[in-house]
């Protein structure tokens, strides 16, 4: 696979360290009373979609951005690829 | 025998001999000869055995889809199994030998098979052997082994190497055919950078198959100039003998070119490409009737290409069989070329006449094939069930054309039938891909529309691409057409009709498979072998596929479609592994002192990609435990130092550090004053343990982390994910810093004698001034900058001394002159290990993945007052049994009896069963110190078990030691030394 | 139809006319007692143990495609029971012993061949793991053995014992690991749940359940609603997907792993050899040829194809294991779906639903856990209990904190 870079352009998909389903961004809070069940589903339910999939990518032999990556489960055609950083503050709020 | 003179042929140089010899017997080719063209024109018509039935096989096809030739290449050093001979350049003194039968090709012992076929056919291996059981393995299936197997493995390792490489173009055309060199050329013109890759070791295609007119030219005169043109433009790349193996996502292409003359075997090419094209040309098909799978029987197609291209001439008595108007194109050729051509068996009912001086049988069928060793002859039948024999040599079939279109399946796209060739074709889905089929390979079976046909697709592409076509023109070809019937198989006759001629897979077999439900195209390829060969059944799968149609009553595309995978061609594992071999498998991490340790004794153990000293020997050391409880000795009773620039060293900074390190530490890190140091339990998202190392605090905002080795990377990775994904907000910056400093740990109750002689005179690193858990940024020797911990792994007064990498060899070496008093040593991580287990500090081999905290007696650090990573799911209740595994030390009750790591552990008067398991022994050493061996492990509620005796049990070395629980820390439990 | 040597003859000189269907082609009925959802290995082997052993009858396997298609046909046909902790080695430790006996099982020769599988280790760390491993393995019942660097020389000489950059230093043996064909695991189930009156329908595509006040009574499929008073589902690689129609999100991940087979060449290779210093295992097959594999890929994927890194890793380990394959020549590679779970061991479960059971998250080592998985999870539809072998493998285990963490990567599946 291909992927490109929002900096550095097309990369080899060899250079990159997948981590998972971007909902990983939003780490739930410490010291709420559900915190236990809330980290258990954010942890260990992920979208696992056949189809359109947002994900964590790596650039490990890069420049040591993490990507959140669109891309089609089933025909691995990437649609966007942007900046974690970016995406969380496009998010509209960070979750801690 | 006077062997004739081949005709007047396009791409052989006939005054050029080349020597070869086969099966032992020597002969004589040409330049531009394949193998099988050589053999050929040497009247040599038997060349293998079949892979079951050991029947005898000749030449099939002219190209790489071919089934049958299969022969062993011998070289100098090795020797080339299952080569195909057709696709074997010919080289002077090239040595080839028939594979799979013994004594010899003629008299094949193993062909008793094919006298037993009725009882051995598709899948009766699956419904006998099965008893008694164990005969299986000791009877049956050696048996089968040895017969199973096509070539032999050569072990040896030739000379010659592989390489990789890289290739970036905006414009791939697979295949120089006619559509591959007018798409090349268009393409070229434009300025786009393209590459067009033959797979042949000569350009163009079909067409050096052929001797009609191009623009008045021979085709193979219309080629060379044209690839003149081509070769002009600095912007297009061409290559041949490459084969694209491979098509895979976002235009990802894999090829292996083949070197001549080279000091490299082949490169293999990862290529990049925004567009592809496929030209890849179509494959003609076989048609099964009674035993045409003797030598002699040819598809039409290759015949025409050895009498066009390889000018074979000794072709005696030619029959063709067909369905398709392409056959008469071959018996066109054969009779201007003086041979004997016995007549075109049509099956259809009107064909159009191409020529008066060709005999045609129409409305016929051939329904066997005679002959044992070769053809001799065949019955065919007409419409009104007339039996005629004619005598032949040769027999070219055809049952039409497939377009190639192996690569388009490769992504996952299915292929979709076409009616009006009866073919399937590249499929085209809502899915954007790369590659585009053109020409022959996309359908177009005559000439003027594959020109047409690539003409359309790059003018497409070059929009695509936003570019503007320069002037070109295009070559002038007389009009042709090509008809065609489908006729998939000779229903009659009751013997063996060939489908797969490789893997012995006859239509009986795909009967057979039917009957007993494996109606699935899948089961039927999986239950029968068909397609499964080297040729991966390009010359017979749609055929296979038309046969279990025809029985279930239905069409072709409701049965099923037949879908490629990668490699398109076998090629060598080597191939695909290029240079990264032997010890370049994986690059190799040297530590900074690595050469000073070579030179001083030291012995090199493999931690993940590093090269670390274990110990040095000295002289009268003749076993590594001399060395290891020597240096062990040295550090406890003197001074000793060990390279451990290993750690990882993450530098964080900014003004959110301190608030970083603390969310990502489970303990406590808000208090760390400037200028200490502080010991970190770093917790993954599920409460595990991840890794655990030291952080310092250097100033206000400036903090510098350790790892362990071992998670250096996956450490700094989590910190990144931590920071950018989780805490964006945050002013933070992180720099792996592993490789920019050298860290020396100098251990040992003199080590600040040796340290006070290093540091420059402003610092003072007395135990009041400088304090255990202390660290500064210094100099030492003069200026040199450093940064000093008093940070201690081996449980001694310890300093941790860290300096820019280029210093490292002459700071050791500095440190074995100033320290001759206190003779001072170099230690291992051995001696390291060694003293690590002695003071009870988990480890890589106690930090496994699935240890908690509590496991490791540090339940209590995990602060439940602030957040951090792993903090809230290191909660649940499974992390916190009462019974759960605490780190215990081990020692054994006679002090000679050995503890092994992997060691289970038991109550003494348990058996050893799994519910008895209380859990294992996960470090073990001889303690020099104390001088037995010791032990660090996990044991269910271990904490409330020190003084107990268990059993360390170890069945699979057939050992048993009863150990006492203890303290892990058995050396100076209460760190009075590391404080003094 | 009974198989043995006698049969085949009798056929043979009928001129194979007399074969019947190895499986039939059944109506559907209107309602089961148990429907297993995917004829895969799993879903097959169940069907059979349910009939067999548990004396169900009215049983039905759906299959949305072509039976044994899955990942059963997608595999490099390895059996062993090498496993670290007891919840995971017990259990392997069981399928192997079914495995022995399989062919007398099902009447059908799947070919289990025991030549043994040899895990080679390269630095004290690993012998140490390996031990504690070996010694789970006896302590449950398994066979292993440790073998010197010599002891795999006479054996295996094959391997590189020069110039390999990380020099093997000795290795785990379990000589009643092996391989089987494993196409003919999904037949010869069928055949044999077949032969006990098991329905096994395919093409029949489940497109959702039928849950009324919290129990599924059935399923709905593209040849209409079929119902059942129980429902297994046996769909690894699809398991998400399968649930997600019950709106249950699993503690799963999908992801391709790739399988490579060279040409056939005569036979070389005994037994199963595994790489300890990269991703990469081999065998030998009765064809001849060189079936090998590594890791997966390593992204969330339902294609059943990979990319080409993967498989030049997985080449660059073979040839840094075993330098005289070099010559060899790839054949074909394809990619299978896996089901990868939180902590690398499967799910044998219940499911919050009443009547709809689950077994997935095989990770890669589903074709092995074949035997074992059907009888566990026949054994936990029929009882509604679990099979005490396979009471670990819970569902809710990750909320609780009970993972089973062979590899020790804890919540990320591409590690496990």
């Amino acid at each position: 696979m291909i992927i490109d870079h929002p900096l550095l352009g097309p990369r080899d998909a060899s250079e990159f360290i997948y981590l998972g389903d971007a909902s990983l961004l939003n780490r739930p809070k410490w010291d709420e009373e559900k915190s236990e069940d809330n980290f258990y589903k954010y942890l260990y339910l992920r979208e696992n979609v056949a189809g359109m999939h947002k994900e964590l990518w790596f650039h490990q032999q890069g420049d040591r951005s993490w990507l959140v990556i669109s891309r089609n489960t089933v025909t691995h055609e990437i649609f966007k690829v942007e900046l974690a950083t970016e995406f969380k503050k496009n998010m509209g709020k960070s979750n801690d | 025998m006077t062997r004739p003179i081949r005709t007047k042929s396009s791409l052989i140089n006939t005054n050029k001999k080349l020597n070869f010899v086969f099966n032992g017997k020597k002969y004589e080719g040409f330049q531009g000869d394949t193998l099988a063209s050589a053999l050929l024109a040497n009247d040599v018509k038997l060349i293998a055995r079949s892979f079951k039935y050991h029947r005898p096989r000749g030449i099939f096809t002219s190209g790489s889809h071919e089934p049958n030739a299969l022969v062993e290449i011998v070289h100098d050093d090795y020797n080339e199994p299952n080569s195909k001979a057709t696709t074997v350049e010919l080289y002077e003194g090239l040595v080839a030998k028939s594979q799979n039968c013994w004594p010899s090709l003629k008299y094949d012992l193993m062909s008793i098979n094919d006298k037993f076929s009725k009882f051995i056919g598709a899948g009766f291996y699956y419904k006998t052997f099965m008893w008694p059981s164990f005969f299986w393995e000791k009877v049956y299936e050696p048996v089968i082994r040895k017969a199973a197997g096509l070539g032999k493995l050569s072990k040896n390792k030739n000379n010659k190497n592989s390489e990789k490489g890289f290739l970036y173009c905006d414009l791939l055309i697979i295949g120089s055919g006619p559509s591959g060199l007018i798409s090349a050329y268009i393409a070229g013109l434009s300025g786009i950078k393209v590459i067009i890759v033959e797979e042949d070791y000569v350009f163009g295609g079909s067409l050096n198959n052929e001797i009609f007119k191009i623009s008045n030219m021979s085709p193979q005169a219309w080629v060379q100039s044209i690839l003149k043109e081509i070769r002009k433009l600095s912007n297009v790349r061409c290559i041949e003998n490459t084969s694209v193996i491979g098509m895979f996502d976002h235009g990802v292409f894999g090829a292996i070119q083949k070197l001549k003359e080279s000091k490299l075997e082949q490169i293999f090419w990862k290529i990049v490409s925004k567009k592809a094209l496929l030209c890849s040309g179509s494959l003609e098909r076989l048609i099964p009737f009674q035993n045409n799978d003797l030598p002699g029987i040819m598809l039409s197609g290759s015949i025409r290409s050895y009498l066009n291209r390889w000018g074979v001439n000794n072709f005696d008595k030619v029959l063709l069989f067909t369905n398709n108007d392409d056959t008469y194109v071959t018996a066109l050729d054969l009779i201007s070329n003086g041979i004997n051509l016995i007549g075109v068996v049509d099956t259809r009912d009107n064909p159009r006449i191409f020529d008066p001086k060709i005999k045609v049988f129409k409305s016929s069928q051939i329904i066997s094939a005679k002959g044992k060793l070769y053809l001799k002859g065949v019955d065919i039948v007409n419409k009104v069930g007339e039996l005629t024999h004619l005598k032949c040599d040769y027999l070219g079939i055809s049952g039409g054309w497939n377009p190639n279109i192996h690569l388009s399946c490769h992504t996952g796209v299915r292929p979709e039938w076409n009616e009006k060739i009866y073919a399937f074709v590249a499929g085209k889905t809502n899915v954007s891909t790369h590659l585009k089929a053109v020409g022959s390979a996309n359908g177009k079976f005559s000439l003027n529309d594959c020109i047409l046909d690539a003409e359309k697709q790059v003018l497409e592409i070059l929009s695509d691409l936003e570019m503007k076509p320069k002037k070109y023109s295009l070559p002038k070809i007389k009009e042709q057409s090509f008809e065609i019937d489908p006729f998939w198989f000779v229903k009659i006759g009751s013997q063996r009709k060939w489908v797969d001629l490789q893997n012995d897979v006859t239509v009986k077999d795909i009967e057979m498979a039917y009957a007993e439900n494996f109606r699935s195209v899948e089961h039927l390829k999986r239950y029968t072998t068909l397609g499964m060969g080297t040729d991966q059944g390009k010359t017979s799968n749609v055929t296979g596929l038309a046969i279990l149609a025809s029985l279930s009553n239905k069409s072709i595309p409701d049965v099923g479609t037949t879908v490629f995978r990668p490699p398109y061609i076998p090629l060598s594992i080597e191939a695909l592994v290029g240079s990264s071999i032997g010890k370049n498998f994986k690059p190799t991490r040297l530590t900074p002192t690595h050469n000073w340790a070579r030179d001083n004794g030291a012995s090199f153990t493999e931690t993940g990609l590093w090269l670390r000293a274990e110990w040095y020997s000295q002289k009268n050391e003749f076993h590594w435990r001399m060395s290891v409880d020597r240096e062990v000795n040295s550090v406890r009773n003197s001074v000793g130092f060990c390279d451990v620039s290993t750690l990882g060293k993450i530098d964080i900074q900014g003004k959110d550090a301190l608030e970083f390190v603390n969310k990502v530490y489970c303990n406590g890190f808000a208090k760390l004053p400037v200028g200490k140091v502080r010991y970190g339990l770093m917790l993954r998202e599920d409460g595990i343990v991840m890794d655990d190392g030291t952080t310092a605090r250097m100033s206000e905002n400036h903090f510098i982390m350790t790892t362990t080795t071992v998670n250096a990377e996956s450490v700094y990775r989590h910190l990144e994910f931590c920071h950018q994904c989780l805490w964006p907000e945050m002013d933070v910056h992180l720099i792996s810093t592993t490789d920019a400093w050298a860290q020396i740990a100098i251990a040992g109750p003199k080590s600040r004698k040796i340290i006070s002689k290093i540091v420059d005179k402003q610092f003072d690193v007395s135990n009041k001034n400088f304090p255990f858990m202390a660290c500064k940024e210094i100099t030492i020797c003069g200026g040199v900058l450093a940064r000093l911990f008093r940070i201690s792994f081996s449980g001694e007064l310890a300093y941790e001394l860290s300096i820019p990498t280029q210093y490292a060899s002459s700071l050791v070496s500095y440190l074995m002159e100033i320290g001759k008093d206190e003779n001072i040593i170099p230690y291992g991580t051995e001696a390291l290990g060694v003293m690590r287990i002695e003071k009870g500090h988990a480890a890589g081999a106690e930090l496994n993945g699935t240890i908690s905290a509590q496991n490791l007696n540090m339940g209590k650090m995990v602060s439940n007052k602030k957040d951090s990573i792993g903090m809230v799911l290191s909660k649940r209740e499974g992390l916190n049994t009462l019974d759960g595994l605490r780190l215990v030390g081990l020692k054994p009750i006679k002090a000679n009896h050995q503890l092994v790591s992997g060691s289970h552990l038991f109550n003494s008067s348990d058996t050893i069963t799994p519910i008895n398991d209380l859990g294992y022994i996960t470090s073990s050493c001889y303690s020099p110190t104390l001088k037995s061996s010791i032990a660090l492990g996990f044991l269910k509620n271990g904490n409330s078990r020190h003084g107990d005796y268990l059993k360390a049990s170890n069945p699979i070395l057939k050992t048993e030691v009863i150990a006492e629980v203890c303290n892990p820390i058995f050396v100076d439990p209460n760190g009075d030394r590391l404080r003094e | 139809m009974y198989y043995n040597v006698l049969k085949i003859l009798k056929e043979g000189l009928n001129d194979n006319k007399g074969w019947k269907k190895t499986w039939q082609n059944p109506e559907i009925k209107k309602k089961y007692d148990v429907i297993i959802i995917g004829g895969g290995g799993h879903g097959l082997a169940t069907a059979f143990y349910l009939a067999k052993e548990f004396k169900i009858k009215n049983i039905a396997v759906l299959e949305k495609n072509w039976i044994g298609g899955g990942n059963v046909g997608r595999n490099t046909t390895i059996i062993r029971s090498n496993y670290l902790l007891n919840e995971n080695e017990a259990f392997y430790e069981f399928s192997l012993k079914l495995w022995e006996t399989l062919e007398n099982q099902i009447n059908y020769n799947a070919m289990v061949s025991q030549r043994g599988v040899l895990n080679v280790f390269h630095s004290d760390a690993q012998r140490d793991s390996f031990v504690r491993r070996g010694n789970s393995m006896i302590i449950n019942g398994a066979d292993a053995e440790l073998f010197d660097v010599d002891k795999i020389k006479s054996i295996y000489p094959f391997l590189d014992y020069d110039n390999a950059r990380f020099p093997i230093k000795g290795g785990l043996f379990q000589k009643r690991g092996g391989s089987v064909r494993h196409d003919a695991v999904a037949w010869g189930y069928a055949h044999a749940a077949d032969e006990l009156g098991v329905d096994i329908i395919q093409n029949c595509e489940v497109t959702g359940f039928k849950i009324k006040s919290g129990t599924c009574i059935g399923v709905e499929t593209n040849k209409g609603d079929i119902l059942a008073n129980k429902i297994g589902c046996a769909v690894a690689g699809s398991s998400s997907v399968l649930m997600s129609k019950a709106n249950m999100n699993l503690p799963l991940e999908s992801h391709v792993l790739q399988a490579f087979v060279s040409e056939s060449l005569k036979p070389f290779i005994p037994g199963v050899i595994t790489f300890g210093a990269g991703h990469f295992y081999i065998s030998q097959s009765d064809k001849g040829g060189l079936v090998f594999g590594g890791d997966i890929d390593g992204y969330n994927s339902y294609a059943q194809r990979g990319g080409m890194d993967m498989l030049e890793d997985v080449c660059e380990g073979g040839l840094a294991l075993m330098p005289t394959i070099g010559k060899a020549r790839l054949l074909r590679m394809w990619g299978g779906i896996m089901d990868m779970s939180m902590d690398g061991s499967p799910i044998i479960d219940k499911t919050h639903i009443k009547g709809l059971y689950l077994n997935a998250g095989w990770c890669y080592g589903g074709f092995k856990a074949t035997p074992a998985s059907g009888w566990c999870f026949a054994h936990l539809l029929a009882k509604g209990a679990s099979h005490s072998l396979s009471e670990n493998f819970q569902l809710d285990r990750f909320k609780n904190g009970y993972m089973i963490d062979e590899k020790g990567q804890g919540a990320q599946p591409n590690l496990h």
